[in-house]
């Protein structure tokens, strides 16, 4: 399991950065940032990337930092980063209690927020988390910057909207309102695993009425994605028991899951609505 | 003698090269001017082999050769362990497939190049050209054709005594199961690796990365490459775990020394996860169809029983091992006047089969302790009590069992199984713990327990030998034909020494695993180190200190008897202060002796029964309904060794296979879809249980039965841990669940938990053929 | 084609020159000589390769040797001072905290890291922490109890 050949490049600036993706795009070049998925795959040889561009020496791109009201987190930070909170309110909490879910220590010392939303593995964690948020993605390259909304961000797995000679710059989070609830829950094999699903619902609660709700499924389809229909529900309702129950059924109605030799659709369907329900219950709490 | 260290828990002597990073494991074994070795794969489970193309493999970067079946067609089948099997010859894997392959990981070509790397690269140029044909992957519908001639069912493996038919007539009542295992194995940390270098001035092939049976590995690749077995010489350096699926005979070691021998540059291969997965032995999978005919106080009066076997796409070195275990084995702990068992041999086209710990009996106890909880439920009886009833009471050991496992007779020497009964169930309080689960399901959650009870084996003979030496310092080397895979052997083969000698136990230096330093070994296998190996230790040790005290009587003018051997020093009894000679001396004194100079002895222990520890498992779980999760958050074994060398050593072999158990249990499959490609390829697929997922286990250690076949008394501990987890498990899932019998295929994974929980809330229809109720 | 660089392991400097596609965990075993950091799986599940990087745990097999460059390794080789046994060395010893050794490398290595970077870490994360490696053969109980011992005497001496 040994990788096969490609050329290395590391580029010290994000100007160089792009301008050797754009060369070597067309001939199968890759971003390596963290490492942690594109490497195990190279050694299964499932990606013989014919170069790689590692911006890890790229100075820079390991900041968090507030701006606009939107939490800005650059190309190379790491998961680690978000073991305390990197911002007050309930974002930062939210970050730090689901970063817990991914994968393990070492893993998390190397990998990178926006090396797994490049990635777009259907189950990770931060894929649902800028699903369901709404976060906003800024891929550069020689020709320009553009930005990305997390909807036509994901594309199904292992893809997205991102061009071969983009980079994936930054993600954008919009910071939740200070009184903002959340819940997220993920069912997993065993500690550290993909989800095999998960959920995450944030949503504020005025006169004891639930506004400004998102509820996001992962691992169930081929891309994370919030479920209007079940939101529309929610939204203006009490967090009863019932309400949300028929909320986490309208997820389980409107999800239309993989199907595969390892779980079956029926029963990533029944997953979406148990932990949909249980997402919501932890936020109403 | 004193038992100055058998029974105490003294640390180990294997241990400072492995904690500071100087280990010799395969794939730190490295020759100048070597080569290494890349094995390329059938990508299909079944078909024609139409082309294996090595042109363009050959002129790739630093490459030195490329083989396929072609150029090493002269080379013989690996053969069976215990010698010719006629059933089974016609059936053999060829070192490299030539004509058809037969499971996904089959071994076609192979290349060798300057390194790693650049042999990847280019085995993955080489072009096989296959005519693909249908995949056999069930094992117990009808057989089919292996080749013309030649079905899928080379044998089916009968054994039983009593009258089944009339006890099943006069039965009270009659259970019947179908029960299913699940394919999965070993998986050892480390991966298989083999170095070998050939020796031309002496036409010695030297082989390194050997383990668990080294003499038996030397003695298969000698016949597959028609040598001289005292021309090839195995070394064993650390081994990272084996579980019997290492230390098989595999194609990749022959191929190793035949490269070695015919490319005259050291050849190197470690396999990796990938090849581990598909390639290294799988165990396991087997569907039983059994019943069980009772009397009306749930007494076992029959149980008659019919198992398919996946044996995958070839016989292993082991032949039927497997399949014969599994039906010796099965009747555990208890007493059953009537029994009969087929075991179908079946072969399809996925990884072959062979010997994974507590082969036979891993399978066999889910089958038996499934049918105890049956009947209990049939019957309205305790789980408990209707395995109390059934147990052979202590008084009627020695037992003979009118059956015989792999050629032994089977004579279970000594138990107490209800006095370890009675301590399991109080060393986990199982009546306060039932009292819990209902406290706890009040108040809604989905908690259970489950107890099994079973018997293991161990100490499989015939016969094992030792040499002890003692040097001019005093120092003392054991040569045993023994193997390490991890599991502390040196340490206990120490002690034993060190007592029967009367020296320190870390003055005592053991080797193990070199076929060049000893004639003949059976390695570490079937639990059979400790009792074999030991035995031999002890017989060859007890003779050095009879010769050094004779000796030592000699020159001191004292009478043999007056003299006692403490720490290394001969002294008297009497006086122990007073002059004494210390070992070393006496080996000085020895040096010139007329018949045998020096201070030695061989010593041999023969066996021709193996002895039998027993257990009790108890689990407790937790599940979800929603998901079908489980989590067991209690385990207790309990288990009698007869008598235990090193106590902490015993309970690590217990946790050890627990935890493996419990990947069996619920987690660890090899799945193939329906073309017969492995699913389970990588760590993501084939779940091993981690530290989360592994209550830390309750043991509880019982010496209330010796063995009488050895001197020490000892049995094995090296499979204990594992043999009831699955049976455990499922036992308390049912419980927790509430659905007693619901279990009856492992894993348990959440989607079939799931499944069953919805099957149980969908309304049933009614029932057209009156069968009899549950 | 290769490329020239210096590794720092334990302390020491090794210049090697290797292909970029050489993983670290390779560089480590093969150009420095310092066998004790294992391969169990190359895909970064097991974590037989864990390494301290500046300090941190990571896999080395899901690192490129050339990525390291101007980094602080630390293997296993470089846990005991001469003789001098580190405590995890020790306590894995005393506790029986290891059987075959394959594992135990990545295990100390892991430990050390998450112990020097909080002694004071808790049951409940401790466990969470040990359960990114895989182990075979001990069913993880002593290791438990080894780290355990381990992270008290190391809070003892701080």
């Amino acid at each position: 399991m040994k990788p096969a050949r490609f050329e290395y490049h590391a580029p010290k600036t994000v100007e160089s950065a792009v301008a050797l993706l754009a060369e070597v795009a067309p001939r199968e070049g890759r971003v390596l940032a963290g490492g942690q998925s594109l490497v195990p795959a190279m050694a299964l040889r499932l990606a013989m990337p014919g170069h790689l561009v590692d911006i890890n020496g790229v100075a820079g791109l390991d900041r968090v930092r507030v701006e606009a009201r939107e939490l800005v987190i650059d190309a190379c930070v790491r998961h680690a980063a978000f073991h305390r909170q990197v911002v007050g309110g309930p974002l930062g909490a939210l970050l730090s209690h689901v970063v817990r879910h991914i994968a393990h220590y070492p893993i998390r010392i190397r990998g990178t927020f926006c090396g797994s939303l490049a990635h777009a593995d259907p189950a990770s964690e931060w894929c649902l988390v800028a699903a369901t948020l709404g976060a906003r993605m800024t891929a550069r390259s020689v020709r320009g910057t553009r930005v990305l909304t997390a909807a036509d961000f994901f594309q199904g797995p292992m893809a997205t909207a991102l061009a071969a000679d983009e980079l994936l710059a930054e993600a954008r989070l919009p910071l939740l309102p200070a009184d903002a609830r959340f819940g997220f829950h993920e069912f997993s094999r065993r500690a550290g695993d993909f989800a095999v699903a998960m959920s995450l619902a944030t949503f504020r609660i005025g006169n004891g009425v639930m506004t400004g709700v998102r509820l996001g499924i992962g691992g169930v389809e081929g891309s994370p994605r919030r479920i209007g229909a079940a939101e529309a529900m929610l939204e203006g309702q009490r967090p009863s028991s019932t309400v949300l129950r028929a909320a986490a059924d309208q997820v389980a109605r409107t999800v239309e899951p993989l199907d595969d030799a390892r779980y079956a659709a029926g029963y990533r369907r029944d997953l979406a609505r148990v932990l949909a329900r249980r997402a919501l219950e932890s936020a109403a709490a | 003698m004193r038992a100055n260290y058998i029974g105490q828990s003294v640390q180990r002597l294997e241990d400072l090269p492995l904690v500071t990073g100087r280990g010799r494991f395969a794939g730190d074994v490295s020759f100048p001017n070597q080569v290494h070795m890349r094995v390329v794969r059938s990508g299909h489970a079944h078909g024609r082999i139409r082309s294996v193309d090595v042109t363009r493999a050959r002129a790739a970067p630093g490459v030195v050769a490329a083989w396929t079946a072609a150029d090493v067609a002269g080379l013989r089948r690996i053969a069976l362990r215990e010698g010719p099997d006629a059933r089974l010859e016609p059936y053999l894997q060829p070192v490299l497939a030539g004509e058809r392959v037969r499971y996904v990981g089959e071994p076609v070509a192979v290349v060798f190049a300057e390194d790693p790397y650049l042999a990847e690269d280019a085995a993955d140029l080489v072009g096989v050209e296959v005519e693909e044909l249908p995949a056999v992957l069930d094992a117990h519908e009808p057989p089919s054709e292996f080749a013309p001639g030649r079905s899928t069912e080379p044998l089916v493996l009968r054994k039983g005594f009593g009258d089944v038919e009339a006890a099943f007539r006069a039965a009270h009542a009659v259970v019947e199961l179908d029960l299913s295992i699940g394919r999965h194995s070993g998986v050892p940390l480390e991966t298989r690796g083999a170095i070998a270098c050939y020796d031309a001035a002496r036409d010695l092939i030297r082989m390194y990365g050997a383990a668990k049976v080294p003499h038996r590995t030397r003695d298969g690749i000698a016949h597959v490459l028609d040598r001289d077995p005292a021309t090839v010489h195995l070394h064993e350096g650390h081994v990272g775990g084996g579980f019997g699926v290492r230390g098989e005979v595999y194609p990749e070691d022959v191929l190793v020394c035949l490269g070695a021998l015919r490319l005259a540059r050291p050849v190197k291969w470690i396999e990796d996860r990938y090849e581990n997965l598909i390639a290294t032995n799988h165990s396991r999978q087997q569907r039983h169809r059994v019943r069980a005919a009772v009397d009306a106080g749930g007494r076992l009066l029959a149980i008659d029983d019919a198992f398919f076997h996946d044996q995958g796409a070839y016989p292993r070195t082991h032949g039927a091992r497997v399949v014969d275990l599994t039906a010796a084995m099965l009747l555990g702990p208890y007493h059953v006047p009537a029994y009969r068992i087929a075991g179908h041999y079946r072969l399809t086209n996925k990884t072959p089969a062979a010997t994974y710990r507590a082969p036979g009996r891993y399978e066999g106890s889910f089958v038996r302790e499934r049918l105890m909880d049956a009947i209990a439920l049939r019957l309205g009886l305790d789980r408990v009590e209707v395995r109390r009833r059934n147990l052979i009471p202590k008084t009627a050991l020695p037992y003979r069992r009118e059956l015989d496992a792999i050629g032994d007779e089977v004579v279970l020497d000594s138990g107490d199984y209800g006095g370890l009964l009675d301590k399991a169930l109080e060393g986990v309080g199982w009546q306060k713990l039932q009292k819990d689960l209902k406290r706890r399901r009040a108040a809604g959650e989905t908690v259970g327990a489950g107890i099994a009870m079973y018997l293991e084996k161990s100490g499989l003979g015939p016969r094992d030998g030792a040499h002890v030496t003692v040097d001019h310092t005093g120092g003392v080397e054991v040569v045993t034909g023994s193997a390490s895979l991890g599991q502390g052997v040196e340490t206990v083969m120490a002690q034993i020494c060190a007592d029967a000698l009367g020296v320190d136990y870390r003055r005592v230096r053991v080797i193990h695993g070199q076929t060049d330093r000893i004639p003949k070994g059976i390695g570490a296998h079937a639990s059979r180190a400790t009792v074999m190996t030991g035995s031999a230790v002890h017989v060859a040790a007890t003779s050095v200190r009879r010769k050094a005290i004779e000796a030592a009587a000699a020159l001191m003018r004292v009478p043999a008897d007056t003299l006692d051997i403490i720490d290394g020093r001969v002294v008297r009894k009497d006086s122990p202060d007073a002059i004494s000679m210390d070992l070393g001396e006496v080996a000085r004194s020895q040096a010139s002796a007329p018949d045998a100079p020096g201070l030695s002895a061989e010593g041999w222990f023969e066996s021709d029964h193996m002895n039998y520890p027993y257990g009790v498992h108890v689990a407790v779980v937790k599940v979800d309904r929603e998901t079908g999760g489980v989590n067991v958050e209690r385990f207790l074994i309990a288990y009698d060794v007869g008598r235990a060398v090193n106590p902490m050593l015993v309970e690590g072999q217990l946790a050890g296979g627990f935890a493996q158990g419990l990947g069996g249990a619920l987690l660890e499959e090899f799945e193939y879809d329906g073309r017969g490609q492995p699913l389970s390829v990588t760590f993501a697929d084939y779940l091993l249980p981690t530290a989360s997922e592994t209550p830390l286990v309750d043991v509880i250690l019982s010496e209330d039965a010796p063995s009488p076949l050895n001197p020490l008394g000892l049995k094995g501990a090296g499979e204990g841990g594992i043999t009831a987890v699955g049976a455990a498990v499922a036992a308390a899932i049912d419980d927790a669940i509430g659905i007693p019998g619901a279990v009856t295929r492992l894993p348990v994974t959440p989607m079939r938990l799931k499944e069953i929980l919805d099957r149980a809330n969908t309304p049933p229809r009614p029932v057209e053929t009156g069968r009899g109720s549950g | 084609m290769k490329i020239a660089l210096t590794l720092n392991v334990n302390g020491r400097d090794h210049p090697v020159q290797v292909e970029a596609r050489r993983t670290l965990a390779d560089a480590i075993r093969e150009e420095c000589g310092l066998t004790g950091t294992h391969l169990g799986c190359e895909h970064g599940v097991c974590g037989a390769c864990t390494i301290l990087l500046d300090g941190e745990p990571v896999r080395s097999c899901l690192m490129f040797a050339v990525q390291a460059a101007g980094r602080r390794v630390r293997t296993v080789e470089g846990l005991a001072e001469g003789e001098k046994l580190h405590p995890l060395q020790r306590a894995f010893i005393e506790h029986h905290g290891l059987q075959c050794g394959y594992c135990t490398p990545g295990f100390l290595m892991l430990a050390t890291g998450a112990l020097e970077r909080n002694p004071d870490i808790g049951d409940a994360e401790l466990l969470e922490v040990l359960s990114a490696n895989l182990c075979r053969c001990t069913g993880y109980k002593n290791i438990v109890t080894a780290v355990r011992a381990a992270a008290g005497e190391m809070r003892l001496r701080r």
